[in-house]
């Protein structure tokens, strides 16, 4: 651990991977939470593998066009939303065999990125960080465009906290109340597509799906309140981000990997907890009144 | 309160040769009947005979494939703010993490912009709370509540925004003999300022307490309560019926659940 923090002191390139993490702690408890509460994470999941497609179409555009600018990142975010919207108006649209079609979606978007990559002349590739994460490889000048995108999920969820509450809670009666709920789902998984974007460099594509619920899911087992749900949810995240961070630097260890057990392993013993036959004192018990 | 007038008496629901259909199958066809204001009306059919399609309908959830219904003098998604409505408590996610005066407020909200709740949000839900009788759970979470205070709160939610007419769907599932009494009486209450329409299971619950009956099969037919018969209800729900309650019938009338 001190070797840990002394490479914190003294190289950027660690705490640009601390401020990412937080950065990415951030929305994800808060999207995370609207995620576990609404049952999307198959959506999400979608959302995220597209993402590939993204990357792989602007790296292919940067080596071959000389589209300099258009960073991996951008291709990210851009693949992200788009996928949020196509996925979003399906379920609006076709009530039945959603999952289906986010399966096809899922797949044909990484499909499309690994075509890309195949095509990039002399492209090595940092496939492997795209997937599984990156978090040491952050630039700070990612770390502006990983913050405006926070400061728009964190602000975005602030403002239509109560709508996005009634939504979650009960979609129907909420569209009883002549709330616009297709449109708060849609905005929902945009948001979404932001958060992934954030969480691509911390675990990569693939495993970042637990990231985004499991810390939600922990602090849903004992949070009174939605927004108790979303601030704990960070919190979790932030402890999980950084003590798998710093867990696996002396060994060398993937951190993306090693965030993932962490918080695997903690919400196992969560929900063995938490579970009757095996609760723990120090957790509220489920009252049940008459 | 807006609507046509007939006898003296507000028209609150209106449908004209109303008929639904769902992938080619018709639920619900020629369904014609009024509803006067101040009415307490039991709303009773076979499972999958249209009951919550109807009330689907009256809430412009569900746009008719042929006719007209009128709510409250408007179409149904005008009247919706007018209209208080309490779904069935089970298809609600209980693990939500939310108390219940949070849940209560959330009938406060109408339409898409952006506003968050006032003091008096705050003030007009301790008062349904307090209606229901609930205002000492205000901070319990709704998911530690049992099945009928659960039902409470989601009454208070429809309460909240002062509707003209109350939408119950199966308010009398799961409730013991004293609970659906305490029901009764807040319902009685209630519909000393509002119209009430209740779908229930429970034919006993409706035939005891509703004034008028709305039989749902396909079509809607309307009756008096006191013209709720056993021959009524076999037609409705066929010979297989079961009279399984005869707690309240002392004048005679027939009541209990069917088990069709």
């Amino acid at each position: 651990m001190g070797e840990f923090m002394r490479a914190v002191a003294e190289h950027t390139f660690m705490r640009n991977a601390l401020l990412s993490g937080l950065l990415a702690s951030a929305a994800c408890g808060v999207v995370g939470t609207l995620v576990v509460v609404r049952r999307i994470a198959f959506i999400a999941g979608g959302i995220a593998h597209c993402v590939l497609g993204g990357i792989g179409a602007a790296i292919y555009m940067q080596t071959v066009h000389g589209w300099k600018w258009l960073d991996p990142l951008y291709g990210a975010l851009l693949s992200a939303l788009l996928a949020a919207v196509v996925i979003g108006m399906i379920s609006v649209k076709a009530k039945e065999r959603t999952d289906t079609v986010i399966g096809a979606v899922w797949a044909i978007g990484m499909a499309t990125g690994i075509l890309f990559l195949a095509r990039t002349p002399g492209y090595g590739g940092d496939l492997v960080g795209y997937l599984f994460g990156n978090i040491l490889m952050v630039r700070t000048s990612d770390l502006w465009l990983l913050g405006i995108l926070d400061l728009v999920v964190l602000v975005s969820v602030l403002v239509y906290y109560d709508q996005l509450m009634a939504v979650a809670f009960d979609e129907e009666y909420a569209r009883t109340r002549g709330i616009p709920v297709d449109l708060f789902f849609i905005g929902l998984l945009l948001l979404t597509a932001v958060t992934i974007v954030l969480l691509v460099t911390a675990v990569g594509i693939v495993m970042m799906i637990a990231l985004l619920t499991i810390p939600a899911a922990i602090a849903g087992r004992f949070a009174t309140k939605l927004s108790h749900m979303m601030i704990w949810g960070a919190i979790l995240t932030v402890v999980f981000t950084t003590t798998g961070l710093a867990l696996s630097y002396s060994p060398g260890l993937p951190a993306g990997a090693t965030v993932i057990i962490l918080s695997g392993v903690a919400y196992l013993l969560v929900v063995l907890a938490t579970t009757p036959g095996g609760r723990l004192r120090f957790l509220p018990a489920q009252r049940h009144d008459s | 309160m807006s609507g046509k007038r007939t006898e003296g008496r507000t028209t609150i629901i209106e449908m004209k040769g109303v008929a639904f259909s769902y992938d080619g199958h018709d639920v619900l066809s020629n369904v014609n009947f009024t509803l006067s204001d101040r009415e307490f009306a039991g709303m009773v059919g076979p499972n999958g005979g249209g009951k919550t399609t109807l009330l689907k309908l009256m809430l412009g959830l569900l746009a008719p494939t042929a006719g007209t219904i009128t709510m409250l003098g408007s179409s149904p998604v005008d009247a919706r703010p007018r209209i208080g409505y309490m779904p069935q408590h089970a298809q609600i996610d209980p693990s939500f993490p939310a108390p219940v005066l949070d849940i209560v407020m959330t009938g406060r909200l109408s339409g898409g912009r952006v506003r968050r709740y006032s003091s008096e949000d705050r003030e007009r839900a301790e008062i349904a709370l307090s209606e229901v009788g609930l205002s000492d759970r205000r901070a319990s979470m709704f998911s530690s509540l049992s099945g009928g205070l659960r039902q409470r709160t989601l009454i208070a939610r429809a309460l909240v925004s002062d509707p003209e007419l109350l939408l119950l769907d199966e308010p009398t599932a799961n409730l013991d003999v004293r609970m659906e009494t305490q029901l009764h009486e807040l319902l009685r209450k209630l519909n000393e300022r509002m119209a009430i329409v209740l779908v229930s299971h429970d034919v006993g619950f409706v035939s005891e307490y509703a004034t008028r009956v709305i039989c749902v099969k396909e079509t809607v037919v309307l009756h008096p309560t006191s013209e709720l018969s056993g021959d009524t209800l076999r037609e409705m729900y066929g010979e297989k019926i079961r009279i399984v309650r005869h707690d309240h019938d002392e004048d005679g009338r027939v009541t209990g659940d069917y088990r069709g």
